[in-house]
């Protein structure tokens, strides 16, 4: 025995390690829906393999929890035993010895804290109330129901025009959201138990980019109903899509001169080139909507006109005015909210900012879109401020890459503290260091590290802290307001104001594209009702039968972006689609979760709304 | 056409097939189990698995369509080692006691483990638990259960109700009442489609076989039984009579063994109730009550049942008649009873019925003068007759024709019809034709209402009687009715008389009736009802002489203020469980769902 070893793995331990990666994906896939109680059980069981064994308290009291869940799961329980998991649960947590058992037992505690109801529905009934509802995952994590795996088959064979038709069923803006999507659609999707989630939003990109011109489809025979719809972003812009489709007549009321909302007068045009937009309100407008630009509600003309004018009016005015940060000299020449630098370079009034110090305060999408258009517009150096770490910003991981890799500085951990101003105009922002500290509901909160303020100097500040939504006209015409946000009912309806509907942005708080397709959804479909109708929209692309081949693991095809040193002097498109032959094989990735499993025996196709 | 190979033999089939179906049109039966032609084809069971050459894992013959070239093995040794692992794990969760179980022998497992020579179960046996209302006529056995699914999707693809769902997630996924509901609780027309489906004894009807034998036993109890139509089309199937073989004679021939001491035929009950009916409905339609909706038929409890808990705005549209058997059973307790002198109370009143429903019908209340009871004591279905006949030793084949008794001794063939989809309109037809003409039709005048095949679910037909245009629409499975009455609703049809069965065929395909997994025999026992009336002495309702004695001798006419104490009903005497909330697919919401 010599006195030290170099210790290689056996091989068993080589394959556990493996499995816990497996189980690591697995958890990532796991089925929207779960049993709270049965899941709780699984995961103590799992953590009482962990245990080392030493101390009682995660030892035997595990062990007892475990046992304690399946007499709830097998209907052998009574309302005593769940004080009694939940008096257990915390005893462990202040007497277990390490992590290993506290951390466990506060697993169990919070599901019974938190899930009581379903302990108790097993307790008294004997059943569960959880059930699969929609069961193939990617369909049920896109806010808008798209068939994903019918439009990824149909992409599979080629049939690229098809797939728009089936995506613009639920989502009319599919060119759109094959660029900038976040994808919710990914994040549970069940091939990550094999290897790697699908690439759908790159997918769908192939899609929008191969099927050329789809028309939109025909409108349905005219009901002679009049919406008007305030607002022509991207969810004023599909519900009006939606409403023509059913057969009534929507005039959209848009206060700039084009249509887009945020898509256009928000998002970079390298994110989302605003040809490829046109093409997705091209279609849009083919149903045969009317639009009235410049024209703002509350200015030049009031809500109650439109009300009297119009069967039904639709209020989808978005999120469009900025957030203050509440520091003195905001107002200061070189001082402008992320809102109307961004809009401004959609209309195309580009500030010129060579040469200059910009710095950006903010860690979320609209900050990333921020700086990396400071940096196209020439800047010296731009520099993203923000709270917290870049691990905790709230932007797509690949949106801060992409600013990084174009030169964007990260001063992270520095929170605003006042901005420096000389006869009216900019200097610099005094930001307070910060340290990471306690984690509260879930997110890592910051702390003054005590360190002496900091001075960064700029020329240009932009502040990209969140969006507000103009109210005050709608307020003043009675429609609920609360914390700066439309309140509807969950039919997007108002209880007291009869035929006027609301969502998207205004209603939801600044969100997504896919959420805004989404809300467009609810209300077309329940103006619809609302006027008397039961319009349904359909498809009648068939879908691709599944084929039978083995799933052997296979990596993920990622869409490639143009080099970082030339895209960051234009505001061309960054990032491009894959050829046929990757998107051939990614779609081939696709387990078809609509036959596969569940999905052939309930709720796999949605064929209708 | 593709060609393809199934066990080293050449098939060219169709596009399209399966390979299930291209391997049985070469004489290879592959083995299956949860599958059930365009109402299950979910690959749940992975018995039909076979091994596709090029693929690692085997793939289901059920619901995969051939491809050209492909080379599939329905026997390799993979697939004999996997498809018989796969039922030792079936077999692992359920309730293997055979020996007390009422499909043994008509059981698609037993059958399956014991062809697969199955010796050894492998697994220990892990029985799930749920509790059951016993007293409810539809019962499930949760230790039985194979979690095949189709109990679910005939519910709701064919009869639309959302019954049965499946509930809670993952290790703990089962079948049960949708909703988080108990059985008493839920909308269940009762219609015992789904006994009728299932592959294993997890579904059965209650079994009253004892309390008939105890009423046998009771020398103070006079035991009267009666046969509905369909019930002579298939008691023989099981006992391995041919259909000519098993008339409804030897059924009586049968009870009277038993030691009954009356059999009658629900046939001539079913013509007293097309007396009562087609003169109800002549007086509505004449007085204009039906001009915006239809009268509809009231003897099917399984559509009685539906009709209150999906459409109770349309429950006045029913006709007041009560069911043949509830109009015999009526008879028999007040009728009946005195002529033979007896108290009501001492009349033992049996039906053998093709029916689940009818248990649930059992509960309906008569009262008349001192009597507070039922119309009907005790419900058997078929399969309980079948039950009995086995366990009392009966040779089926040393049966004999027997005539049923005296009183209510004829029946005519309108009443032998009743027993298949369109059967009580057609007969109904017959005797409202003479009441209106004054003359008879031809016998066979309305047959157009007769299913043509299996497929037949909705037949409508427009007669000119005396110049007035009658509609009439036959309808049959709840899924069907489901549609028709919605666009009865909305007015897109419009009939002065719809007849409804719950089940598809008709009460020859009745949720009592003997089981054929993977089989509907309703056409075919339908065609043996039509048979038996072509040639039946008597067609017509309102020819049957019994039938005329009995309104000579006691309910003087037909609705009469007798008739109506007796034959009618109030369709609003008793609850039934609503129709819950339901999401847009029609699934049942749990009540607990925001």
């Amino acid at each position: 025995m010599s006195r030290l070893e170099i210790l290689t793995p056996s091989k068993a331990q080589l394959v556990v390690e493996d499995l816990y990666k497996n189980l690591e994906r697995r958890i990532v896939a796991s089925p929207p829906g779960l049993c709270p109680v049965d899941i709780t059980r699984a995961f103590i069981e799992m953590c009482h393999s962990q245990t080392c064994g030493k101390c009682v308290p995660c030892r035997v009291g595990l062990l007892q929890l475990k046992h304690l869940l399946t007499d709830v799961l097998n209907g052998n329980a009574t309302m005593e035993t769940l004080d009694l998991i939940e008096d257990t649960a915390k005893s462990i947590m202040e007497t277990a010895d390490c992590a290993i058992g506290y951390e466990a037992a506060h697993m169990v505690y919070r599901s019974i804290k938190n899930c009581r109801q379903d302990y108790e529905e097993h307790v008294e009934n004997g059943r569960c109330t959880c059930m699969t509802t929609q069961p193939v995952p990617c369909v049920a994590m896109c806010p808008a129901h798209v068939d994903v795996p019918g439009y990824i088959a149909l992409v599979r064979e080629g049939r690229y025009a098809d797939a728009i038709r089936l995506i613009r069923k639920d989502n009319p803006f599919p060119t759109t959201c094959g660029f900038i999507c976040e994808h919710p659609c990914e994040a549970r999707c069940r091939r990550n138990m094999v290897d790697d989630a699908i690439n759908i939003r790159g997918l769908k990109r192939v899609a929008a980019d191969m099927a050329g011109k789809v028309p939109a489809p025909a409108c349905g025979p005219s009901t002679g109903k009049k919406i008007a719809v305030v607002g022509g972003g991207p969810s004023g812009l599909s519900a009006a899509y939606y409403l023509q489709l059913m057969g009534h007549q929507v005039t959209v009321y848009e206060m700039l001169p084009k249509l887009g909302g945020m898509l256009r007068y928000g998002i970079p045009n390298y994110r989302l080139p605003k040809d490829r937009l046109d093409e997705d309100i091209e279609a849009v407008l083919e149903t045969g909507i009317e639009v009235k630009y410049g024209v703002k509600i509350g200015l030049d003309i009031k809500l109650d006109e439109l009300r009297q004018q119009y069967d039904a009016v639709l209020i989808t005015v978005g999120a469009s005015t900025d957030k203050k940060l509440g520091l003195e000299g905001e107002d200061a020449e070189g001082v402008i909210p992320a809102v109307y630098f961004l809009r401004n370079v959609g209309m195309g009034d580009q500030a010129d900012l060579s040469g200059q110090n910009v710095a950006i305060i903010g860690g979320g999408n609209v900050a990333m879109d921020a700086v990396r258009t400071a940096v196209r517009l020439g800047a010296k150096k731009v520099s993203c401020v923000y709270r917290r770490r870049t691990a905790d910003m709230t932007a797509l991981p690949a949106e801060v890459e992409g600013a990084m890799a174009e030169g964007v500085e990260m001063l992270t951990l520095k929170a605003p503290a006042r901005i420096e101003v000389e006869n009216g105009k900019l200097k610099g922002i005094w930001v307070t260091p910060q340290m990471i500290s306690a984690i509260k509901d879930g997110r890592a909160s910051v702390i003054a590290t005590g360190d002496p303020d900091e001075f960064i100097p700029c020329d240009t500040l932009i502040v990209a802290i969140g969006q507000n939504i103009e109210t005050k006209h709608y307020e003043e015409s009675g429609i609920p307001v609360s914390r700066g946000k439309i309140v509807t009912l969950p039919n997007g309806g108002f209880k007291e104001i009869p035929g006027v509907f609301a969502g998207g942005d205004c209603a939801s708080g600044p969100a997504t594209v896919i959420k805004a397709v989404a809300a467009a959804k609810v209300m077309a479909a329940n103006i619809d009702e609302y006027l008397g109708y039961r319009h349904e929209i359909t498809c009648d692309v068939e879908i691709p039968d599944p084929n039978i081949d083995d799933h052997p693991a296979c990596g993920r095809i990622e869409l490639k972006e143009r080099e970082a040193c030339e895209r960051m002097h234009d505001f061309e498109g960054i990032e491009n689609c894959m050829n046929r032959k990757e998107a051939c094989q990614e779609a081939g990735r696709c387990l078809r979760c609509d036959h596969f499993g569940f999905g052939i025996f309930k709720g796999g196709r949605e064929k209708l709304w | 056409m593709v060609s393809l190979t199934i066990d080293n033999i050449p098939v060219s089939v169709a596009e399209g097939t399966t390979i299930m179906e291209a391997a049985a049109s070469v004489g290879i039966p592959i083995p299956h189990l949860c599958f059930l032609k365009k109402i299950n084809e979910i690959a749940a069971c992975r018995v039909c698995v076979v091994e596709v050459e090029g693929k690692e894992r085997l793939i289901t013959s059920c619901n995969n369509v051939v491809e050209n070239g492909m080379v599939v093995y329905t026997n390799s040794p993979k697939v004999r080692l996997d498809r018989r692992r796969t039922v030792q794990l079936i077999l692992s969760q359920h309730d293997c006691k055979c020996a007390t179980c009422v499909r043994s022998g008509n059981c698609s497992l037993q059958t399956l483990a014991n062809d697969l020579n199955i010796q050894d179960t492998l697994f220990g046996e892990r029985l799930e638990q749920q509790p059951w209302d016993q007293n409810f006529p539809l019962i499930r056995n949760s230790q039985k259960c194979i979690k095949c699914m189709r109990c679910i999707q005939i519910c709701d693809k064919v009869q639309s109700l959302n019954i049965w769902d499946f509930e809670g997630t993952g290790a703990r996924s089962t079948v049960n009442v949708s909703g988080s509901r108990k059985i008493a609780d839920a909308d269940c027309s009762l219609c015992g489609q789904c006994i009728t489906h299932c592959p294993v004894g997890a579904l059965r009807e209650r079994d009253d076989t004892e309390k008939l034998w105890a009423a046998i036993a009771d020398p103070s109890k006079t035991v009267v039984v009666q046969v509905a139509p369909a019930v002579r089309a298939a008691w023989g199937e099981p006992l391995g009579l041919s259909s000519e073989e098993a008339t409804v004679g030897k059924i009586f021939d049968a009870l009277k063994k038993m030691g009954v001491d009356y059999v009658f035929d629900t046939t001539f009950s079913a013509d007293l109730t097309i007396m009562e009916e087609a003169n109800e409905f002549l007086a509505r339609f004449t007085s204009g009550e039906l001009k915006d909706r239809p009268m509809f038929t009231s003897c099917c409890p399984g559509w009685i049942r539906f009709i209150k808990s999906q459409f109770p705005e349309l429950v006045p549209q029913l006709s007041t008649a009560k069911s043949p058997m509830q109009m015999f059973g009526a008879t028999m307790k007040t009728y009946f009873a005195q002529q033979i002198g007896k108290k009501p109370e001492d009349i033992f009143s049996v039906a053998v019925m093709p029916c689940v429903a009818k248990k649930g019908e059992e509960n309906m209340e008569l009262f008349y003068e001192e009597y507070a009871g039922h119309d009907t004591d005790c419900v058997i279905t078929t399969r309980e007759l079948d039950r009995m006949i086995r366990s009392s030793h009966i040779i089926p084949q040393t049966l004999k024709d027997v005539e049923p008794d005296r009183l209510f001794h004829d029946g005519s063939g309108a009443g032998v019809i009743f027993g298949a989809t369109g059967g009580v309109m057609e007969a109904a037809l017959r005797t409202a034709y003479f009441a209106l003409m004054g003359e008879n039709c031809p016998p066979d005048a309305f047959k157009v209402v007769r299913a043509t095949s299996q497929e037949t679910d909705l037949t409508e037909a427009e007669f000119e009687l005396k110049g007035v245009k009658l509609h009439i629409a036959v309808v049959n499975g709840l899924g069907n009715t489901r549609k028709l009455l919605e666009a009865i609703e909305r007015g897109e049809k419009k009939y002065d008389f719809v007849e409804v069965m719950a089940c598809p065929g008709g009460c020859v395909g009745g949720g009592g009736q003997p089981i054929h997994d993977g089989y509907e025999m309703a056409f075919e026992r339908g065609k043996n009802l039509y048979f038996l009336d072509s040639n039946a002495k008597l067609r017509y309702s309102h020819e049957n002489p019994d039938i005329k004695a009995l309104y000579d001798n006691f309910y003087e006419k037909p609705n009469s203020h007798k008739a109506h104490q007796l034959l009618h009903t109030d369709h609003n005497a008793w609850e039934m469980p609503k129709s819950p909330r339901r999401d847009r697919n029609g699934y049942v919401l749990p009540a607990s769902y925001k």
